[in-house]
Order: C-alpha cells, then structure tokens, then sequence
C-alpha cells in the first residue's frame, strides 16, 4: 500500500515536520499528576485511559496518526514518509503513547491489506480516533504460545454466531469495544490450523465478560475474558470459515513489524539506554560515584555497545549482500534480542540504586519514581508475550538456524 | 558537564552502517575465491607446512590486486580504504584462510600513515605488488599497549643500533621487510628491516593457532642506516592507526571464524544421533546455538558500522573497540561451544572445532581481548 505510493513533495515533508514538531512541542502535556503508562500493556485506571483516549483523539484531529492511511477511511492520504516524521517526533518529545494499539498496529493494517469495504467503512475511522478501542483473541488459558491449539468456539446459528470459551492476556480488554477473535468453528477440519476463523467480534455483548488480571507490578492492564453463549452477528466473519490461521498469521506480521502499514504513533515508550549513565552518574559506590568503577563501567559500556548493535541490525537487515547467508535472520532475532536486552537494562539499572533499589513506585525515596524497578517487572511481558523468549529461540533455530524440531 | 553531556549525545545519536559499492563487489568476489581456494583439507594440509601458506595462492592475492587497496594510488595502488579490506578478512576468516595478507596490509599501513615521502615511494609499490611484509610490535611484557617498548634503537657514528627482542612477529620468514618498533630516547619509533637484516635472527614460535605462523626476532647489535627510520614525528599516530586497523582487520576475521563455526557445528547438530533423536532437536544445544548466532550478528553489524565510520574521530574509535570486543566474544563463545557440542570428537585434534577456538584465543591476544577493548570505550566515554 503506502510504501508504494508514488514520490512525494520533499518540500510538503519538511513542512509537515516542522508543523508537527511545533504542534507536539506546543500541545505535549508535561505537568500530569498521575503516573502514565509507559506501554498501551499498562492502563490499569479509568484516569489514565480517560487521558489516553483524549490525547490520542487530539493527535488523531492534528493530523498526525494515520496521516499514510487512506482518505477515504479517514486517514490522512499522505506518503508514509509523513507518518514516519509525526511518529518520530512523537519518540523524540517523549509524548504520552498511543492508546489504541492493537486497532492501530493490527486490526488496522489487516482491514486496509484484506478487509472488506463495509469492514473498512465501519472501523478505520473510529481506530484512528479511539472511538473504538481494539483488543486481540488469540491466546487462551491452556495455550499460551500454541495458538494453532485455540479451542474457543464459534457455531453458526442462523444470522449469528455463537461463540463459547476464553481468552487470556487481553489487552485494554475491559475497555474494548472491539477483539480480533481467533476462534475454531470446524472441529472435525482436516487438521486443527483449517478449522480456525478470525472474527471482528463486538465485546460490549451479552455473554461476554472480562475480568481483569493484577500484573506483577500490581498493576492492571490485561483481562481474561469470557464468552458464556455470546451471539454474534455473522458478518462479523472475517474472510471466509477456515481462514482463521492465515488471517491470524498475517496479523502476527503485523505485530513483528515483519509487514508495515501500522498507523504510526508510538505504543511503547521504551527506557533509553543512555539515562542509565545519567543514573550511573548520581548513584554512590563506596563513596564515589558508580560510573567511576571499572566493573559498573564495563557493564555499561557492554550494555551501550549491545544496544547499538540492535540499532545497527535493523540497519544492516536493509543492506541486502550483508543480510543474506541466513536469510530472515535478523527480523526473526530482534524481538529475542531486545526484549531480553531491556530486562538486563534496567535489572543493571536497579543494580546501582544501592539502598534506594528497596523502594518501589509510590514511595518519595524511590529513584525516578521507581521507573527501572517497574520496568523492569514489565519487562517480562516482552519476553513472554508474543511468544515466549524460548520459544522465540526455537523458531530461529529451526528457521534461521535449520534445526531440526524439538 | 561538556564531557557528560558528549557522552549522552554520543550514546544517543543514531549508530550509522553502510556498504559502498566496492565493498559490495569484493564481499562477492571474496566470497567465492575464498571458498574455492581455502577447503578445510587444504587448510589442514597446510598446518605441517613450513611457511604455512601457498605460494601460488599469494600469487593470485597479489594479482587480484587485493594488496594495493589501502595503498594511495600514486604510489601504485588503488586507493581505497580499510573498510573495503573488510570483506575480503572476514571470509578469509571464515574458511581459515592463511597467507601474510593481514600482516602485510598492516605493514603496508604503517608506512601509509607513519612513512617519509622517500620511503613510501620506494616500499609502497612492491607491498602492493605482492612482497609480504609484517609488523614486529609485541615484547616480552605481552602488554597490548603499543609504546610499552623495551627494545631501543640508539645512535651511533651515524647509524641506527637495535637491542632487545620482538615476539609474535607474523610470517616474518616470509617477509620481505618487517617494521618493528623500538624506543629511540625514550620516544617510539618506527625501523624497517629489510629480510636481508634478519638472516639468523629469527626463531619460529610454538604459538596456539596452528595454522597461522610468528616468529621472535633478536634484534641485538642490529645496525641500519638513519633512512630506514620512519619520521618519528608521525609515530604516534602511526601506532594509533595500526592499532585501529589491526583492530578491524582481527574483528572481521573474527566474525568470519564465528560464522563457520557455528556452521560447522549446525551441520554436526543436523546428521548426529543421539538416544534416537537428531541432537540439534534438543533445546539446551539448539537454544546456546541460537545465542551464539545472535552474538555473531550483534557482532556483524558492530563490524560494519566500524568498517563504515573507520577514520572518523571519536565516532570511527568507538565503533573499531566495539567491533573488535563483540567479534572476540562471539568468536570465543561460538568456538568454545564448538567443541563442546562435538562430544568425544571434539576432544579430538581431528574435529576442526579446535582449530576455530585457537585461532580465536590467537585473535584475543593481538591487540586486545574483550575487556581491553572495553576499557578503551570508557576511557573514551566516562
């Protein structure tokens, strides 16, 4: 779609960028008396998504989310290149996250790649705006990273469907309007992947209820929800019965940033390597500061080095003869490798807070309000979801590396 | 607060890799001659071989024109950088190729950057028309810092006397000149000593890379005209800039030895049985495989950007440490895990995993391990 979209006026870009640097200068909220998420993984409060949903709302209006997106639908019609600017800048002001996630990353690409123009007429708008919120329903209670295994229910009864069985780690799922449903409607399909459908599935239904899980931060974010004889109309079949995998698949490209056309907008606002030397520098050792020890700075220096590396392999994965002699590589390594290189950054960082590492979100003594303390809890979600990191190193090294299965 | 602040922006700012045009063509052309020069039989065959490489090999080497590439071309070379050397080292790495290319570009450097006009019109022709030459920088207190000297050079009626000795000096009985550095009133300096200078003062070394050769040299009583000095003016630099670019060269052979070891041992994983199961579907070997390749590409990239940014200051230093730190660990840890995943054949001199963890150890120890390279990093960012 937009990435091949015909030249655009550079002039136009760099025009659009300083609107946008100004605009996110000027209407950036700094003074917010209440902790924010610092991933669309972590609105646990009805204040903090009330503030979420407005400010996505306002960038949304601004022009700056969607602004690659078709017109038609209610984006923006420009070159993706736009986008990228917007999104960029977003990273740089350190701007409060995108709340809408899934619709944005997900849902969103999927319906302008293969949804169908009623699909499209429907959602695409309210996505951008964060009318409708989406959630996602793929993992279930006893198939965390197996989804082909799904065994929640959808039978066809009459203009509806009726869908029966559980999801777990659904994000924003009490406050969704919406959740991408994998759901299995032929049990008896010739082998369990062909009898999945995928499902653009209304939450605010009879028969479905969410129940939200406390995280290990204490925190909330995440629900499992339940479906007890939910009626769903029809239409809201994706594609066709049977299709449930591909769809699911392709939404998963989506996820690993394997496929682009995601709506821009930051979800994460990941800790930046280099305000662990800003911490390095305050914290005490012995009566010095840490960054003066040789250990502490060994570590930091491996930590800056590995966090280059990440940087330059997403590089180097675009320069084609250096990518080549195990083909896939480095897209399939990235989750793998940032996700743990995060937790080991901030377990480092919580590493040189001496006492102060026993203080926790909440407490004046905490450093930073306790930001690598939590960050580091939430990290976890990283290297479990979406595939836990063991699972992740048994897809490189039947696919990249040519293992055998395990 | 500058300096604090340097550090933030540095560590902030967008690390940049690239690939010129002409690294593209000789990472193809290296590629395959490499490959179809170097099978490991050859490599083996080699070890009990005196001067440890093939003649006729180094021959096609010059003839390809590879000599001349960091060689400016007024002085018959091609004009290219240390960057485009790259490709060409690292699959050489990757299929243990050995001849003095190495030793002779860095010689060839030396002169480049530390060189008098009058000698780099003389030398600089017939290095990049294919004479070998190697650089005689390590001592007896196996410091990797190189103005640690302990061999001097002194003046006398007009003439350059040498004391002391120099190890770990490569291919040497193959060279046609060497450069070693001596301290000349306490300061560094840079001596070039033609072959015909080092009949009977030189010893083979017992060193752990089988396949690769060094030699002592005993300079003692060692005399040469003045003109064989470089300008000690331009030493400094000079030994900054071998340093840098021996750095680069060892990390590129060290990510092309990772490659083929974890090559070598993926291909053992896929066809040997265990308990009846392939042994690279168990996870505790197929998961340490996939950490070592992820460590090899960590370390690709790191070499890249290096070999992108060489030269630059700050920024090219920086990338050269990081390089050459990640290569030597992914290297020693692919290796090390090599033998290991071997089983009892790997404890035999007749699994190549040993010859992929020797040569990382011998990368190791010319100019610096991991922690060395570390420590030249914060010395540059604290």
């Amino acid at each position: 779609m937009a990435d091949t979209a015909p030249d655009f006026d550079q002039q136009e870009l760099r025009d659009f960028t300083e609107q946008a640097k100004a605009w996110f200068q000027e209407n950036t909220p700094r003074e917010v008396d209440f902790m924010l998420p610092l991933t669309f993984m972590e609105v646990g409060t009805d204040q903090q998504f009330d503030f979420l949903r407005d400010w996505q709302n306002k960038v949304y209006e601004a022009g700056y989310l969607g602004a690659h997106w078709p017109r038609e639908y209610g984006g923006g019609g420009h070159h993706r290149a736009f986008q990228d600017a917007a999104t960029k800048i977003m990273a740089q002001e350190r701007t409060p996250i995108m709340l809408n996630a899934i619709g944005l990353n997900w849902t969103g690409p999927l319906l302008i790649d293969r949804g169908s123009e009623a699909e499209k007429q429907s959602y695409i708008k309210g996505i951008l705006s964060a009318e409708t919120i989406w959630c996602q329903g793929f993992s279930e209670p006893e198939h965390g990273s197996d989804l082909g295994n799904a065994q929640t229910r959808a039978v066809r009864d009459g203009d509806d469907y009726v869908i029966n069985g559980s999801k777990i780690w659904t994000t924003q799922g009490n406050y969704a309007d919406y959740m991408i449903l994998l759901a299995r409607t032929n049990p008896d399909a010739e082998n369990k992947y062909k009898g999945l459908s995928f499902f653009l599935a209304p939450m605010k239904n009879d028969g479905v209820e969410t129940v939200p899980i406390r995280k290990l931060t204490g925190e909330y974010g995440f629900t499992q929800t339940f479906f007890t004889d939910a009626r769903i109309p029809a239409d809201c079949l994706m594609g066709q019965e049977g299709e449930g995998w591909l769809i699911a698949m392709q939404t998963l490209e989506y996820e690993r940033g394997a496929r682009s056309g995601q709506a821009g907008g930051h979800v994460m606002m990941m800790a930046d390597p280099t305000d662990i030397l800003g911490l390095a520098r305050e914290a005490k050792l012995n009566g010095k500061p840490a960054i003066e020890d040789p250990a502490v700075q060994e570590e930091l220096v491996a930590l800056m080095t590995e966090a280059r590396a990440l940087g330059l392999n997403s590089r180097r994965d675009k320069i084609q003869p250096l990518a080549q002699d195990r083909p896939m590589s480095l897209a399939l390594g990235s989750k793998l490798a940032s996700t743990d290189f995060y937790q080991r950054l901030n377990a480092f960082a919580i590493s040189l807070q001496g006492t102060r590492a026993a203080y926790y979100v909440g407490d004046d003594s905490a450093h930073d309000n306790g930001i690598w303390q939590r960050g580091y809890l939430n990290s976890f979600s990283a290297t479990i979801g979406g595939g836990t990191s063991q699972i992740q190193r048994n897809i490189i090294g039947e696919h990249v590396l040519g293992l055998p299965k395990s | 607060m500058s300096a604090s602040n340097a550090t933030s922006d540095w560590a902030r700012a967008t690390p940049r890799i690239g690939l010129s045009e002409e690294q593209a063509q000789l990472l193809e052309v290296a590629e395959a001659f490499c490959r179809d020069k170097s099978p490991i039989d050859k490599v083996r065959a080699l070890i009990d071989d005196e001067t440890g490489f093939d003649a006729a090999l180094w021959q096609e080497i010059a003839e390809l024109g590879w000599l001349g590439i960091g060689v400016p071309e007024n002085y018959g070379g091609i004009g290219l950088g240390m960057g485009e050397l790259v490709p060409l080292v690292e699959h050489m790495g990757r299929h243990l190729m050995n001849t003095p290319f190495m030793a002779t570009v860095l010689a060839t450097q030396a002169l480049v950057r530390g060189g008098s006009e009058a000698q780099k019109e003389e030398y600089l022709p017939q290095l990049a028309a294919g004479a070998a030459a190697s650089l005689a920088l390590c001592e007896d207190h196996a410091d990797w810092n190189l103005e640690n000297l302990t061999a001097t050079a002194s003046r006398e009626n007009g003439k350059l006397v040498l004391s002391g000795k120099k190890y770990l000096v490569l291919h040497a009985a193959s060279a046609a000149m060497v450069l070693a550095s001596v301290a000349l009133d306490g300061q560094p300096a840079l001596v070039i000593l033609p072959a015909a200078a080092l009949g009977g003062r030189m010893t083979r070394e017992k060193i752990i890379d089988d396949t690769q050769r060094a030699y002592a040299l005993d300079l003692d009583g060692l005399t040469l005209d003045e003109a064989h000095m470089l300008p000690m003016d331009m030493t400094a630099d000079a030994l900054a800039h071998i340093e840098q670019a021996a750095s680069l060269l060892l990390a590129a052979d060290m990510c092309g030895g990772a490659f083929a070891c974890i090559d070598v041992t993926l291909d053992y994983l896929k066809t040997r049985k265990q308990f009846g199961k392939l042994i690279g579907s168990y996870q505790s070997l197929k998961h340490t495989m996939v950490d070592a390749h992820q460590a090899y590409e960590k370390a690709r990239s790191h070499l890249y950007s290096a070999a992108h940014v060489f030269g630059e200051q700050g920024e090219g230093e920086m990338a050269v440490h990081m390089a050459k730190a990640e290569a030597a660990e992914a290297f020693s840890f692919a290796a090390d895990r090599a033998i290991q995943f071997h089983g009892g054949f790997g404890f035999t001199y007749d699994c190549d995993a040993q010859l992929y963890r020797r040569r990382a150890i011998m990368g190791c120890a010319l100019h610096g391990d991991a922690r060395y390279h570390r420590r030249k990093i914060a010395a540059l960012m604290f």
